[in-house]
Order: C-alpha cells, then structure tokens, then sequence
C-alpha cells in the first residue's frame, strides 16, 4: 500500500476496501465492523437497534436535485435502511470553513431541516467545530442515524444465493453525473439531475411483503458495478448482469459516454439494490413500481453458482463481459 | 451537448447477423492479424463483449494508441518535476495522474501538498492561469490528433488574454508515423489496420495513404459502436481476401476523406512536427509535435530550464512490447501477479484506453476476486 493517502482511497472501490482491510480492520475489528454492510446491527434486550454514521464532502454544496444537507440525512437514512431499519434518529456534526457565509449555512441546515421532517427522522444531537480557512473545503456534515430493526428481518451483504434475483428501483449513475457536470461546469443537453432521496418507505414496504429479500444494498460511491462486486464477494456467488435491463437515462448515457465514464460506476443516492428468490421477484417489482422512488425498478440480473467473487455482464450483442470493482476515481479519458 | 442514435449502433440481432456474415466470409480464409490501433477500440470491444464472439480465424492485436502508455519514461519524469517546482500549478487531464514516473505520479505528488489540478480541457488551464495571476499554470498537452487541436486553441486564447503565466509541455504525438514505424520493424505480420475514428475525424481518411501505398496495408477508419467494429472487421477481410489494399471509411457519420481542415490548420498554426520518443517504438522521426518558435513563450519546456532526468523505468515491465503488438498483456510475466491497476508496474495497466488495464478489467479471466479476501 502506498505511504500516503492518495484520493483514490476514498473513491469507495478497491482503494478504500484495502485502506480499511490494512489500517481500520486490524486496529479497529470486532463483529459488528467485520460484517460489512451499511450499518451494525445489535441485539439489545429487547430491541435489535442499528447504528451508522457517514461523513458528506461533495463538491459542489449545492447540485440539481439537491445539496449537502439533505445529502447528509438521505444517506444515513439508507444505510439503516439497507440494514432493513426503521430510521429514527439522527446526529449532525458540522465543520465549517472560516468564511464561510452564514447564509449558504441557513439554506443547507434548511435544507438538511425538511429532509429530517419528510424522512420522518428527528435531528437530535449536533455538533459544531470552525477550522482556519484553507483547512477544510467550505463545510462538511457527518451524521449518525439510529433505527430499530424489525422482528424476524434478516439482510445483509453474504445472503446472496444462486437463483437469486437482482432488482433496482430505478435509474443507474444520476447523483454521480449530475455532481460531476456540475462542478466541472460541462453543460449537457437534458436534465440531469441527482437521485438523492430516502428509501426507508420503500424498503419497509418491500420487506413487509417479501420478507425473504436476502440482500438490500444503496449503490453509492463506487455505483452499481462496486457494490455488486461486493456482495458477489460476501456471499461468495457470482453475479450476471443484463446489458439491455440496465435502466439508464439517455442524457446520463450520453455525458457518461462523451467523457468515457461507466454509469455502472457512478453513484447514486437514492437507489437500492435487492437481492432476493426468483419467484419473489415479480412481487417485488410490482410493488416497487406502486412507490414513487421506485417507478422505474426492473430485474437487472442473477445470481448464480459459477464466477463466486465475480460480476459479469451479458451484453447487448450477446457477448460477455467482466464488471471490475472501481479501481480509483473514475477518470475522463484523454485520445 | 447531445447524443443520441447511440443504441441504433448497438442493436443485438444486427449484430447477430453481420456476425454470422463475418463468419460466413471467414470461413475459407487463412488465419488473419489485425491491429486496433486505438486504445478506444480496444476498450469498445471489451465492453461490449465482442471478443469472444469474433471467428477463430480473425486475430485482433492491440496498437499503440494510447497517449498516456506511449509517453516516454523521461517524459512522464518531467511533467512530475513541473509539479515540485514551487509557484506552479500542473494542470492536466486525469488520465496522467495516476502513470507512475520513475519516482512518483502527478497523484503521489499531489498528496504531497503538490498542486495538480484535473481538467477536462486546455482551456479551463487558461482560466486557471487567469484566476491565479501570481502563480505559473503549466498544461501538460498529452494525446493524439484529436486533443492537439483543443490545446492549440488554448495557446491562441492565451495569447489573446495577453496571459504571461501560461505555457504548455508539449508531449503531443500523432499517429501515423507510429504505424509505419511499426510495419517497417517487420516482424509483427499484421493484414490489415481498424483505424481509429476520432484521430480521422481530425486528420481525415487520406492520412493513411502513404502506409497503404508503401506497406500494401488495408485500412478501415471504423467508428466505435459494436456494429462500426464489426462493418470496419468485415470489410479489412474483404480488403485482406480480394488482395485491394486501400484506405476505406465505414466511420462515414464522423469522418472524411479531408477531415477537418479548420483544425488540422490551427494545430499547423501553432504546433511543428518534431522527433519523439515513444514507448515500445522508441525514435520516430515527426511524430510529435511542439510549439513553433513564434508561440515559444507558451512553451514550457523553454520558459523552465528542465534537468535532463535519469530515468529508471522497471526493466521488467513489458509495456513497449505490448504496445508494438508483440505481446498479449496476459502474456506479460507481470500481469495480475505485481502489475495491477492498484500497483501499476507500467503506463499501459493505468490509463482507461490501456491494453493492460483493458485486459485487467474486462477479459474474462481477468481480475482475480479474491474470494477468500476479508475487507
């Protein structure tokens, strides 16, 4: 491993997983960490609670369909709900930039404010630190969210299994996108916009009516084809994924492929993965397709016995093809 | 910007038959050795899982059209030793950041507290150079044909700005000279060139004809959508099995036999042809371009006097010989066991267009998942 941290090990693909496997795991390890998913889930007398905490750094502050703030408080929401919890309460900590204006602050907590109170979720603790200018970019948020996990639910990232179903709720790569034309200011035709939302409602619904999903995962930082790879992994099956099935809007596809980008890598805020028994699956999508976070859901692929640790893609032309975890932020080609 | 029509040129029973149609033209032919010379083909087939599809007979071997991979040791040395220098902002595509000098990359510089800046064009350089006026923005100007001409336009915008702290290090190259210099090594028995589309949409199909004239070589200047690949494959073995040598376009929606005057005169304008060395290639006389003496005050190499820097490139990395087309990426003894685009040995497993990185990604036997592997 390098000798120092580079960017590409907060990129949430290969780099992050080793800088976690050789610095946190080791020092940091214990079974709840170990398990891998979105969130710890502990059994306490009486209760099955699950913890997260996740830190928000985007650039820019504010992007289309959204900003930090309610970025800060849909993402912790998902990973409880990935967990299959009900979200209930959320911590905020905040480090602000010497300079920053006070009014730019008010609109993010605002903001952050109305993604709690439509998401259902109380911000209950906070915390607030000020850093000289020059040693922290504007603002970053770190929140922590709480919830309570059902009787009987049961998910998480190893409890893939061959004849399986992949699902997800809509279209792949349009946070990732929509971030990334806006901070490099590529004006695109179309409007892209970004996904961050809260899952919570879609998740408690689907596993209320399937309770066998076996796997619910957000494709965040690192995308669809990182998250995949990382459940094909745990569960130690493989994963087949269906060119033609992937729902991907035509302006992302179009800015993905004018700057030689992977949607299947870009990532996204509002998006689950599901993973669950075949004949469960038309249900599944019948009922995701009633939500309105989940319109656009569709079988995207299968799990299967052959490739374990692998993904791969059948493509339009009936070829085939490896999906690679992301190896370092992806990056614009040059030709 | 727009793009559509894209799926039209991905249609999966089209591409069934003109399979079966290549098949079919295949079927009496003696094994056949063509080369994509562009890094973007080579990944185009990948992704779309065409290789496997392709009649046995039909052999495809990956060229040197990579900007980063074909960017000489000593080169990649100097665009990291712009970034040491104190009061300058090295600013390049993303593509470079990561290709490791014989010390470090433009990323390990940068996590040093170097300041490297990604940008998705020539011209946000110059904004760059404009918003800091009391620092010196140098361009690192990598890549073929098709990028040239955007940093020659980015040079003529500095100079109209009247800016004083921009200037490029110019390691441009243009492609073929590289592809004569590969025939006229001889040894790599090749039938015929899928020539890439974007370079051509710049310098036009007539920029092959002297290696059709003096090698004999068929040429196609193909697009890269599965169906371009496979009309542009077609009609090589058509060329290869009737012994017509020509240059064809089937990239019809984007390329000319002229191609792109405006361009081709603005790169004219501000560039000349130089000697270059290349990876794998080695010595090509005119194959890279520099700034011409009347815009030498954008040129970065003059503005700084750079030492000449001892390069110590891994004496077991292969690279040159995949690029030549020698040698199959998983052939290389570091391939998947040290050379990893994690920890990359050579250029060609770095950049997103390199044979190695293409290989390491997509081929079937590619990334080992590491199963047993805890995270």
């Amino acid at each position: 491993m390098e000798k120092q941290v580079l960017l590409d090990h907060g990129s949430g693909g290969r780099a992050t997983h080793e800088l976690i496997q050789k610095v946190f795991a080791p020092l940091l390890g214990n079974p709840y960490l170990e398990a891998m998913n979105d969130s710890a889930v502990m059994d306490l007398p009486g209760q099955r609670l699950a913890l997260t905490t996740d830190s928000y750094v985007v650039d820019p502050l504010i992007f289309p369909g959204g900003d930090i703030g309610s970025l800060a408080v849909h993402g912790t929401i998902n990973d409880l709900a990935m967990s299959g919890a009900r979200p209930l309460y959320l911590t905020a900590g905040f480090i602000l930039e010497e300079g920053l204006e006070v009014a730019l602050l008010e609109s993010i907590v605002r903001s952050m404010a109305e993604a709690a109170r439509e998401a259902g979720v109380a911000v209950v603790a906070g915390d607030t630190k000020v850093v000289p200018r020059g040693k922290a970019d504007k603002l970053f948020i770190n929140t922590a969210g709480v919830g309570i996990v059902p009787a009987g639910v049961s998910v998480g990232g190893e409890k893939a299994q061959p004849g399986d179903a992949v699902l997800i709720n809509g279209t792949i790569g349009d946070h990732g996108t929509a971030v990334l034309c806006t901070r490099e200011g590529l004006s695109m035709e179309g409007d892209i916009r970004s996904d961050s939302a809260p899952l919570h409602t879609l998740t408690s619904a689907l596993l209320e009516a399937c309770p066998r999903v076996h796997v619910l995962r957000d494709p965040t930082r690192g995308g669809v084809a990182t998250t995949l790879n990382e459940i094909a992994r745990q569960s130690r099956v493989g994963i087949r994924l269906f060119e033609e099935a992937l729902p991907i809007r035509p302006d992302v596809a179009g800015a993905c492929e004018i700057l030689g980008l992977d949607p299947l890598y870009m990532a996204n805020e509002g998006k689950v993965l599901v993973v669950l028994p075949r004949e469960d699956a038309e249900k599944a999508l019948t009922l995701m397709r009633r939500h309105a976070l989940g319109r656009e859901a569709a079988l995207i692929g299968e799990v299967i016995a052959e490739d374990p640790g692998r993904v791969v893609l059948k493509t339009r032309i009936g070829g085939h093809r490896i999906v690679d975890m992301l190896r370092g932020e992806p990056l614009p080609r040059i030709c | 910007m727009a793009l559509k029509y894209i799926d039209e040129f991905r249609d999966g029973q089209l591409a069934r038959r003109l399979l079966t149609q290549l098949k079919k033209r295949c079927r009496d032919l003696e094994p056949m050795r063509f080369m994509e010379i562009c890094g973007t083909h080579t990944v185009a087939i990948f992704r779309s899982g065409l290789r496997p599809l392709f009649p046995p007979t039909v052999e495809l071997v990956s060229g040197p059209g990579c900007p980063v991979c074909v960017t000489a040791g000593e080169d990649i040395d100097k665009a990291v030793w712009f970034a040491s220098q104190p009061g300058v902002v090295t600013a390049t595509f993303g593509d470079l950041l990561r290709v490791p000098g014989s010390r470090t990359s433009l990323a390990q510089e940068r996590a040093r507290g170097a300041d490297v800046r990604m940008v998705y064009s020539a011209t946000d350089a110059v904004e760059l150079a404009r918003q800091n006026p009391d620092r010196q923005v140098v361009f690192i100007g990598i890549g073929f044909e098709t990028t040239a001409p955007t940093v020659a336009a980015a040079i003529v915008m500095a100079d109209r700005l009247g800016l004083e702290n921009f200037s490029v290090f110019s390691i441009h190259k243009v492609l073929p000279p590289a592809m004569e210099a590969l025939l006229s090594s001889g040894d790599l028995h090749l039938d015929g060139f899928l020539c890439p589309g974007h370079v051509s949409t710049i310098i036009g199909a007539k920029a092959y004809e002297d290696v059709v004239r003096r090698y004999g070589m068929p040429c196609v200047v193909t697009g890269f959508e599965p169906l371009d690949i496979l009309q542009g494959l077609l009609m090589l073995v058509e060329q290869h099995a009737s012994r017509d040598a020509r240059v064809e376009i089937q990239y019809r929606r984007g390329v000319t036999w002229e191609g792109n005057t405006a361009a081709q005169e603005l790169m004219a304008r501000v560039f000349r042809p130089a000697d270059a060395v290349w990876r794998g290639l080695g010595f090509i006389a005119g194959s890279g371009l520099v700034l011409r003496d009347d815009w030498a005050r954008f040129d970065a190499a003059k503005r700084f006097s750079v030492p000449s820097l001892g390069v110590r490139e891994d004496p077991a990395c292969r690279c040159g010989d995949v690029l030549r087309g020698a040698l199959r990426p998983t052939s290389c003894p570091l391939f998947r066991k040290v050379c990893t685009p994690q920890n990359p040995k050579g250029p060609c497993m770095v950049s997103s267009e390199g044979t190695c990185g293409a290989y390491f990604k997509y081929h079937h036997d590619g990334p080992d998942p590491d199963v047993e592997e805890k995270y």
